[in-house]
């Protein structure tokens, strides 16, 4: 199948990638060869087959629900957020983003 | 495992290593190393020895750690530029058990950024060489692992196998490489790539030494709602002592509501450990009709080798009929960037890691963090799985490759109820040239058409060498169990290695 400008667009925006032209050039030709690839399971008969998502085999788990102290605290899980404008990229436990609306 | 005692210091040890690390410079085998940590541990372990004190089962042993397992030591890279600044503020528990046990990191290894590929040439940071010869891949994901064992810098090292990622490297480089059970190793603190398909696993340079690395590792973690109840633990020693603890034991009982009972598991009616003779852990060994198509001489003759030589043990060859695994490529390359497109989504430039310059608007922050900070490979894999997920394509590719999954599966479970093992090479060519590949995914993805199948079916694999080519190059094998069978299929693999 060929992939148009505009599907290499679509996807492009369903991944979150701003990609350059060039970039975008490269990559039908090289997402084209894989999907005429993968589309060899066509040939295979898997009418009637239930789908296998997980191979784990375990239903649910319960357990009771109560919060419990995991390995690292707010604090230190928003250390890792990047700066803004070079400035911290949290203020008050929030992170920080450009202005939405 | 050589570990410290009185008489060799976990210090000389760490110093050592340290400094093969630094002579092996050129082969860009580490991200990072862990120099000034690793030596303070190896002085506390000798502390403890000179105390009396009980300094573990993997006392002062330095060993390389992947880089996506995180750690509060260094930054957890997946060598990328997404994730090259993250420090991660919690550790693996695959890295708590080994630390636990005296083991030292000596430092990070390199990968394909965020384990995409069959070479490590997908690294932000470079491709890393092959031991052997320069001029060659490493092979892939694990690139840097199989590379740090074979060169004997470390004697052992973590890796993760969604595809091939441990033992096609392992073959690359003449060693052996491990992928366990899905399930039986924690993957908490492991940067994530295909959720249904990864696994924690090891290379070493002997399977015993697996065996131990499996024995602490292993087990039940509340942290990853999809580890296995406990079954390598309770197999210390013989394994078919271990087998009557666990059935006397009855380990079901005590796992609450959802745990599998021993009966639910795989479609053999034999229990997975229950070795197939009462004098060695196997007695059938599969091999796969037509899987010796398309396989370079070299590797063709190695694989007819070991057959024969098998025969010539008393092993008798099974001939299977597999004719869904030559489907488990595609179904693997749908069902792989499928999952990568959604556990990638994460990395969005916002909570760590790297974040684009010039950023005016939300979208910016993700579309410019994501663009600039994954590799070609990584895109191509996020958008082939946002392809076959997308409404009107996701009946035609990924509901179609869970159901050839179903069917692979059920071609594994019957050709486990006429043989104990399947014996099939790793890949079809011996390490290829740098450069060779790179610029052709496709031709890339064709180097796991015999290390994907078992994945996708949740099977234990080990990658075991045995032999060179003409050139030097390391040629390797893979021995394929049933669900649960790791045990068995580690020590059949040391039962091979003393009948050498």
């Amino acid at each position: 199948m060929n992939i148009t400008r505009e599907e290499i667009n679509h996807l492009a925006e369903l991944s979150n990638f701003d990609l350059e032209s060039q970039e975008k050039e490269a990559l039908s030709g090289d997402l084209e060869n894989i999907i005429k690839y993968i589309s060899e399971l066509d040939s295979l008969d898997t009418e009637g087959v239930e789908p296998t998502y997980q191979v784990f085999e375990m239903e649910n788990i319960w357990r009771e629900d109560e919060i419990k102290a995991q390995d690292a605290d707010r604090a230190a899980l928003l250390k890792t957020a990047p700066e803004l404008h070079n400035k911290p990229g949290v203020e008050d436990y929030q992170l920080k983003v450009p202005k939405v609306l | 495992m050589k570990i410290a005692d009185k008489t060799t210091s976990a210090v000389s040890m760490v110093k050592e290593a340290l400094e093969k690390a630094k002579q092996y410079e050129d082969y860009h085998i580490f991200v990072s190393l862990n120099e000034e940590n690793a030596l303070k541990k190896a002085k506390e372990i000798d502390e403890k020895i000179a105390r009396g004190e009980n300094p573990g089962l993997l006392a002062g042993v330095p060993y390389a750690l992947k880089d996506n397992f995180l750690s509060e030591e260094g930054n957890t890279t997946a060598s990328s530029k997404i994730l090259e600044p993250f420090h991660a503020p919690i550790t693996a528990t695959a890295v708590e058990k080994l630390e636990k046990e005296g083991a030292i990191m000596l430092g990070r290894v390199n990968l394909d950024s965020f384990a995409h590929g069959s070479s490590t040439e997908n690294s932000y940071f470079g491709p890393t060489k092959n031991s052997k010869d320069k001029t060659r891949v490493a092979g892939g994901s694990s690139g840097g692992s199989a590379v740090s064992v074979a060169l004997d810098i470390v004697q052992f090292a973590t890796g993760t196998d969604t595809g091939g990622s441990i033992r096609q490297p392992a073959s690359f480089n003449g060693v052996y490489g491990f992928k366990p059970t899905y399930g039986t190793i924690s993957r908490y603190g492991v940067v994530a790539m295909a959720s249904s398909l990864d696994c924690v696993g090891f290379f070493a340079s002997d399977p015993e030494d697996i065996d131990l690395l499996m024995t602490i590792c292993s087990g039940q973690d509340p942290k990853d709602q999809t580890t296995l109840p406990d079954f390598y633990d309770q197999q210390i020693g013989d394994p078919r002592r271990a087998i009557r603890v666990m059935r006397a034991g009855s380990p079901g009982a005590e796992l609450g509501e959802g745990a599998p009972s021993d009966d639910s598991w795989g479609s053999t009616q034999q229990d997975p450990n229950t070795p197939a003779t009462s004098q060695f852990a196997a007695q059938k060994i599969g091999i796969v009709k037509d899987f010796d198509k398309g396989l370079s001489p070299e590797i063709k003759q190695a694989y007819e080798q070991e057959i024969e030589t098998l025969k010539e043990q008393g092993y008798e060859i099974v001939e299977l009929d597999m004719p869904t695994l030559k489907y488990a490529l595609p179904v693997y390359y749908i069902i792989q960037p499928a999952e990568v497109a959604s556990n990638l989504s994460r990395h969005d430039g916002i909570r760590y890691g790297f974040r684009a310059e010039n950023i005016e608007s939300l979208e910016d922050i993700y579309g410019k963090s994501r663009s600039e900070g994954f590799m070609p490979e990584n895109k191509r894999r996020i958008m082939i799985g946002n392809f076959v997920l997308s409404s009107g394509f996701y009946d035609a590719y990924f509901l179609k490759a869970a159901k050839a999954r179903t069917l692979i599966i059920k071609e594994y479970d019957e050709a486990f109820e006429k043989c104990d093992f399947i014996l099939t090479p790793v890949s079809p060519n011996p390490a290829f040239k740098l450069g060779e590949k790179v610029s052709d995914p496709l031709s890339m993805y064709m180097e796991d058409v015999l290390s994907v199948p078992l994945n996708l079916a949740g099977l234990p694999g080990l990658a075991f060498p045995v032999g060179k080519t003409a050139d030097g190059l390391d040629l390797g094998l893979q021995l394929v169990g049933p669900r649960r069978s790791d045990k068995r299929l580690l020590t059949f693999a040391k039962e091979l290695k003393e009948q050498k």
